[in-house]
């Protein structure tokens, strides 16, 4: 016994033998072999994610950029009119042969002879069917056109397109595959003399839906959303507050709101086509309200929206320290003030990010689209809510069924676009978080 | 005014405390949650111009009734108040009184100190504002001013009126709220255990603080420091178990109290 030996130093009478185990070694392994979980599953999801982000990327940069052909157009005026109509019949620049001016351009420039068919054909093939309209807007703009010879800037055919772009392969024997050596030929060569280039690619954020990959783009599909975020935002924001801030403040507790607050959790589960169904018998079925538009893909997708919005927000304003409303009350500010002064603004981040969250997911939202007739082939700008529009998942859903390649890549460009509307949504969300957030 | 009043506190205190008169009376008032009771029939009357410090173990009812007179109870679900609640001649809980205007009458500081996350001119200004006691910009600079210097903080602020009221320290934060209580000019506050979140210092500022108020209004304080009592009340009130045991001077609770209950928690034998 040391205490003994030396009376000045007391040490523990305990021996070191009889130190307890208390499983320290035990506990901190626990404690690694969880890390090692939970660090393997951070890693997976991450892995996951970099594929999913690798996939889409390196199938859809490509659909960014498109290649074009200028060529110098003769806008002849034995084609476009020849019976020098034009000034009574406004059909007549509508319905003018516009193709023939595309092919004699395209015989002066790759130098064909007129009279082989077969080759003509293969020629004007190269260039995208899109072009009638965009030579007749030119001359319906501006008619002093007719006669002059101007440089206009044609959209390649989707194969040609594939094939600059270095998807096609092109060691098939050419009776398997969609373009020729002949057009191969051409390609390269106009592409040496300049005429064939590649550039950014700005319709596929302007076109709407077209059966060529070429002329076909996302923009109308994206105002139809905008329609629908817009209708979501105008109608789900307040309701749902409303909603909040009376189950929350005002309501009673009780069996009733029990069951509504049961049932608001219940609906955030619900799966969305189900909202699709709802919508088609009340909005198209009942109401009368037309179909495919967007007015009522935003009011079906307002439902879905409302649980996910109600829940945050009551969320967010039971977050409130209650000392905040003692305090206001205890001043003698009536309820209403209490919650619209001091509540209210302090939930307002949570209420945000809720909202904002929902909306992007009413966004990427595609089912209950489909009964609703919102599953469209929209070429036309819709000009209001109630016209025919699509939506932008809607579009990725209708191209990912085309098998061309220049659909395959324009799907993986459609979802980058849509997952950049959604990384800018929820970075917003954050920032209006850290706008609003305040201490207390 | 000001000298008026003080020249009254000076000369009730002269007199005996029990000839001050009386701002609120309180019969026969029982309090429930639920199915629970919480107070038995408590007889307690506040006098004017005084501090009356309600002391007791916890859970005794000392803070329930304190809420009960600024009917801070409505805001608990099932909490029921029977008997009877009277500011000068208003009965608090008859349903023509009108909650919001009793309670910018009867003011109120809690334990925790609980500014609003909004600058100090704006924390002050707001019981004014929502009450229409100010109308013009510098209306409520006089009043944020002389609230905070009613509450000893305006030294201390003046230069940083916008800055959040949180930001301050703990037990300038507990006098900002009783700034914000002053400025509204109640007539009666109410003041739960403000001390108990502050350091020796703070309390002292707050229990000098409160000395002071009382030339002006009717206080009632809810505290757990015998010491505390002694120090700024003179009248005092014992719960325990709900019940109303002792009210008295201050001055004869703590040296003699008619209770043997009092006599035994005062020398901190249970509690």
């Amino acid at each position: 016994m040391t205490d003994i030996a030396s009376p000045t130093v007391r040490i523990s009478a305990r021996p070191a033998s009889a130190k307890r185990d208390i499983g320290i070694k035990r506990r901190y392994a626990a404690e690694r072999r969880f890390r090692i979980y939970g660090i393997s599953a951070i890693s997976l999801g991450l892995f996951f994610l970099a594929l999913l982000l690798w996939t889409v990327f390196s199938n859809g940069y490509t659909a960014f950029q498109q290649t074009t052909i200028t060529l110098p157009i003769e806008f002849t005026e034995k084609v476009i009119d020849p019976k020098g109509e034009r000034a009574t019949d406004g059909k007549v620049l509508m319905t003018a042969n516009y193709p023939l001016l595309v092919r004699d351009a395209l015989i002066k420039q790759l130098g064909i002879d007129p009279s082989k068919r077969p080759l003509v054909k293969q020629a004007t093939d190269m260039v995208s069917a899109s072009s009638r309209t965009l030579l007749r807007d030119i001359v319906v703009a501006d008619p002093s056109v007719i006669g002059k010879t101007i440089p206009v800037t044609l959209l390649a055919e989707a194969n040609v397109d594939s094939a600059f772009k270095g998807q096609i392969d092109l060691s098939v024997d050419q009776s398997k595959r969609k373009v020729k050596d002949q057009q191969v030929t051409w390609m390269n060569d106009m592409a040496s003399a300049g005429v064939l280039t590649k550039s950014f690619n700005t319709g596929i954020f302007t076109f709407g839906a077209s059966s060529r990959p070429e002329a076909s783009g996302v923009g109308v599909a994206a105002l139809g959303s905008l329609f629908m975020m817009l209708i979501v935002l105008v109608l789900a924001l307040p309701i749902g507050v409303a909603a909040s801030i009376y189950l929350e403040e005002f309501a009673p507790k009780n069996r009733l709101t029990d069951l509504i607050e049961v049932n608001i959790n219940n609906l955030a589960a619900v799966p969305s086509i189900v909202y699709g169904l709802l919508g088609l018998a009340v909005f198209i079925n009942f109401a009368g309200m037309p179909r495919s538009a967007a007015l009522v893909g935003g009011l079906v997708l307002t439902l879905m929206t409302l649980p996910t919005i109600i829940i945050a927000t009551r969320a967010a304003l039971k977050a409130v320290p209650p000392s905040i409303r003692s305090a206001a009350l205890g001043l003698g500010a009536s309820k209403m003030q209490t919650i619209f002064h001091h509540v209210l603004p302090l939930a307002m981040p949570g209420i945000l990010t809720g909202t904002i969250i929902g909306l992007a997911h009413a966004l990427g939202e595609t089912a209950p689209l489909l009964l609703i007739g919102m599953v469209a082939f929209v070429v036309d700008y819709p000009g209001s809510p109630m016209e025919p529009s699509t939506a932008l998942p809607v579009q990725i859903y209708m191209w990912a069924n085309e098998a061309e390649r220049a659909f395959v890549e324009r799907t993986s460009g459609a979802i980058i676009i849509l997952l950049i509307f959604l990384v800018v949504m929820n970075l917003g969300a954050i920032l209006l978080r850290r706008r609003f957030e305040r201490r207390w | 005014m000001n000298i008026m009043s003080e020249a009254a506190v000076e000369k009730a205190l002269d007199q005996k405390m029990n000839t001050v008169p009386y701002k609120m009376i309180g019969k026969d008032v029982s309090v429930y949650y639920g199915e629970k009771r919480a107070l038995f029939d408590v007889n307690l009357n506040i006098r004017e111009n005084t501090v009356t410090a309600l002391i007791g173990p916890s859970g005794c009812g000392k803070s329930t009734f304190l809420r009960t007179l600024n009917r801070m109870n409505d805001t608990i679900e099932n909490c029921r108040v029977t008997g009877k609640i009277t500011l000068d001649e208003d009965d608090v809980y008859d349903p023509a009184i009108d909650v919001v205007e009793l309670r910018a009458r009867v003011g109120m500081v809690f334990q925790k100190p609980n500014p609003f996350p909004k600058s100090i001119y704006d924390n002050v200004a707001y019981g004014p504002r929502i009450h229409g006691l100010a109308r013009t910009k510098s209306e409520f600079d006089d009043v944020v001013e002389t609230s905070l210097q009613k509450a000893g903080l305006w030294n201390e602020v003046k230069d940083r009126l916008h800055e959040p009221g949180t930001g301050l320290s703990g037990g300038q934060q507990q006098r900002l709220c009783i700034a914000r209580a002053v400025a509204v000019s109640p007539e009666v506050i109410l003041m739960d255990e403000p001390c108990s979140a502050l350091d020796p210092i703070a309390t002292a500022k707050v229990e000098e603080l409160i000395h002071e108020l009382r030339s002006n209004f009717t206080i009632v304080i809810v505290t757990h420091s015998m010491q505390q009592a002694a120090r700024v009340s003179q009248r005092t009130a014992m719960f325990h178990l709900g019940n109303l045991v002792e009210e008295n001077d201050t001055d004869k609770m703590f040296t003699n109290p008619d209770d043997q209950r009092t006599q035994d928690y005062i020398m901190g034998r249970f509690g």
